[in-house]
């Protein structure tokens, strides 16, 4: 893991359907300024930036990360931009993590954004290589006949993926930056909604949000610095991994992905977790379709295999529960793509430092115990993770 | 990192390059990953379990589709699950951020690839998607209208260069190169090509605020790289036009008797997302076959060299300008 490194300072805009208020640098400025300020830094005192966004097409703006440079503070500086799919909020800030960690800077600003309303998420999802036919609109329709795969595996009953949808949304009322806000929400709601691709219904969908989220990352020195002058305590990164699959190839479990076992195996090995339920105090888990909650829940070891619905079902994963999952209101409920990796990585990192404010879980805010941050993307073959804590590790 | 006590060496053992085209022969990225990264395997022997980390680094819109590493990564072989990343710029970036991974201590060996169709593009349409979206990409004016611009700046200060720039043809192509550390790198090459400085800058994009007859970034990234403290022989510089070697020759600070790019160039080949990683496997490949003791590779993004990465490469790994980096960060900047 090499050197240590905290989350000393995070920031996030309100996510929105449409942010017609701000450019594009605006945008990621405003991440990076309330970062900045929560650190108690100025741009100045940044060694390195890192972005990192999902496809240009999103915007239509190529290697944006040139234009950006004025706006993020980063000219005479190193700058990197990182694309890894729908994992690559979380890429990115292990990206930054690991040049703390390699000795290389002290203070390592990382952003990542997506501004959807420039363009169809989509269509921009369904262009495919001229070399290559595609068969599937969207990412729901990707990701439909896994869930139908889980569904059938696991026998479980036809209302889990509601009851996430509904869990989700009602999280996100607590939480000041959450696009959707549905304080009506209930299972009769999401039932009613239209089916887009079986069996995900348009409540068991993500929206497409404009947003960005930034958080500075800093050695132990940097840490130290910054909690005197803010009284605010760094999360500490326990553990962090990637790992990648192909998208095309025999016999692989698309459903189940060995890559994400492997990678939660990784930093569990890292951070000392063997018993994920009773370690984590809370997890903010990629889940862009409801479904994804009880698949994930099995995929990380938070309940054996075949058996993830139950804990949703128990109510285990909801705010009140043993292990909240997502007390944010997660994906379901904001989702800027390139940025939505992020956002549950530093949520996770507000959540052991008892900053998140009115979705803070109580059993997090003492410290005691772990907070792990999710991304995933491609055909369910990239994954980024985090387990973030109070403690030194 | 260099200039810690702690820095871990960390060198070149295989480079591959395609036989880069002009047209498009129908490859796909997997198609011209796949040779590559198995030659690089088989020159250092090393099984694909043994790989600790993998970066890549490309660019969807030479395609026009998201995603197009995904389909490179299938050709990988990353099964069982790798530890693997990807840059949307140049690879000679996915190199650096392989090296930077290298540093935390636990992994020894690293294989960087990246790739480039240009054929099937329109480089001028899809560089103009690379500017301000909202004063400069509207008028699309291209990397060689952007070139142009600096070419007349550096033809105005004295630089006798061609203030009409051409742009190299569009090629499909792609490299690959494996990193490893310390003894590991011994073992697996006779002559590793070791990293002893390595460094990237930024500079605004606004082209207002840059004087185009310098390249500040340029400047920096080799100060805090060491290119100055020994003699460079080989340069490979991503001079995509002709009118840059001379500006970098002088920001880079290297000597009337380097020569330069001996490969031909990103004038002779230039996959795009590739370039810049051929232009540091060049400069190991001097190291690798014994015609060179030091050289320096150069990678830029961004118009009018906005983004430059400065790699120092050397035969010994003692007295490495690693501590140049050090002398570098006492530098003015």
């Amino acid at each position: 893991m090499g050197n240590r490194c905290a989350v000393i300072g995070v920031g996030q805009t309100e996510y929105r359907a449409k942010r017609a208020d701000v450019s594009l640098a605006g945008l990621v400025r405003e991440a990076a300024l309330r970062a900045l300020e929560d650190a108690g830094l100025t741009f100045a005192d940044i060694d390195s930036v890192v972005v990192g966004k999902a496809p240009d097409m999103f915007e239509g703006v190529v290697t944006p990360e040139l234009y950006l440079a004025d706006a993020l503070g980063a000219a005479g500086k190193p700058m990197m931009r990182v694309h890894t799919a729908g994992s690559v909020g979380g890429s990115t800030a292990l990206v930054g993590a690991s040049q703390v960690q390699a000795g290389r800077h002290d203070r390592v600003l990382v952003v990542a954004f997506e501004k959807q309303s420039e363009s169809n998420a989509t269509w921009a999802l369904s262009t495919h290589s001229p070399f290559s036919a595609s068969l599937v609109v969207g990412a729901g329709g990707y990701f439909a006949p896994y869930i139908r795969a889980y569904i059938r595996r696991s026998g479980a009953p036809g209302n889990i993926g509601m009851m996430v949808a509904v869990k989700d949304r009602l999280n996100a009322l607590r939480n000041p930056y959450a696009h959707l806000k549905l304080p009506d929400i209930d299972l009769a709601m999401v039932e009613k909604s239209m089916m887009l691709w079986d069996p995900i219904r348009y409540l068991e969908t993500c929206p497409s949000s404009d947003g960005a989220v930034a958080m500075v990352l800093g050695s132990e020195r940097a840490a130290e610095a910054s909690t005197a002058v803010t009284g605010r305590r760094p999360a500490w990164v326990h553990g962090a991994a990637m790992r990648s699959e192909p998208m095309g190839m025999a016999g692989r479990d698309s459903v189940d992905p060995r890559a994400g076992r492997d990678c939660a195996a990784d930093v569990y090995r890292q951070a000392g977790v063997t018993e994920p339920r009773r370690q984590f105090a809370a997890a903010e888990v990629y889940v862009p379709f409801s479904w994804y909650e009880p698949m994930w829940l099995e995929n990380l070891g938070f309940a054996d295999k075949g058996a993830g619905w139950k804990l949703t079902e128990s109510g285990a994963t909801a705010f009140d529960g043993d292990i909240p999952w997502n007390p944010s209101g997660g994906v379901l409920s904001s989702n800027p793509i390139g940025a939505s990796g992020m956002i549950r990585f530093a949520e996770a990192a507000q959540q052991v430092r008892g900053q998140a404010g009115e979705h803070q879980v109580p059993a997090a805010a003492d410290g005691s115990r772990l907070a792990l941050g999710h991304a995933y993307g491609g055909g369910s073959q990239f994954f980024a993770m985090w387990a973030v804590g109070a403690a030194k590790p | 990192m260099p200039g810690s006590p702690h820095a871990r060496s960390v060198a070149i053992v295989a480079f591959a390059q395609s036989e880069h085209s002009f047209s498009d022969l129908g490859w796909t990225e997997a198609d011209l990953v796949m040779p590559l990264v198995n030659e690089v395997l088989e020159t250092t022997g090393l099984q694909r379990s043994e790989i600790g980390f993998t970066c890549s680094g490309s660019n969807d819109y030479l395609v026009g589709t998201p995603f197009s590493f995904v389909a490179a990564l299938d050709t990988i072989g990353a099964w069982p699950p790798i530890a693997e990343s990807h840059v949307e710029q140049d690879a000679a970036w996915a190199l650096y951020e392989a090296w930077v991974r290298i540093q935390h201590g636990d992994v020894d060996t690293a294989l960087v690839y990246g790739f480039g169709k240009g054929t099937v593009g329109d480089y001028a349409g899809i560089s103009s998607l690379s500017y301000d979206p909202y004063y400069v990409a509207p008028l699309m004016p291209g990397d060689v209208g952007m070139a142009g611009l600096q070419a007349r700046a550096l033809a105005d200060a004295g630089f006798a260069v061609d203030p009409d720039p051409t742009p190299p043809p569009p090629t499909d192509g792609a490299a690959a190169v494996i990193l490893a550390a310390g003894d590991t790198a011994r073992r697996l090459c006779p002559r590793p090509a070791w990293i002893t400085g390595l460094d990237h800058r930024i500079e605004p994009h606004g082209l207002g605020t840059r004087d185009l007859a310098r390249s500040e970034s340029a400047r920096q990234a080799a100060r805090h790289a060491g290119v100055g403290a020994g003699p460079v022989e080989f340069a490979e510089l991503h001079t995509r036009f002709e009118h840059e070697e001379a500006l970098l020759r002088r920001e880079l600070g290297l000597s009337e008797e380097c020569v330069v790019n001996a490969s031909g160039g990103p004038r002779k080949a230039d996959p795009v997302m590739a370039t810049g990683l051929i232009r540091i496997g060049e400069a190991a490949a001097r190291i690798h076959d014994g015609g060179a003791r030091r050289t320096v590779a150069h990678a830029a993004a961004g118009p009018c060299l906005q983004h430059n990465l400065v790699c120092v490469l050397e035969a010994g790994e003692a007295g490495t300008a690693g501590t140049a980096g050090t002398a570098g960060e006492a530098g003015e900047d």
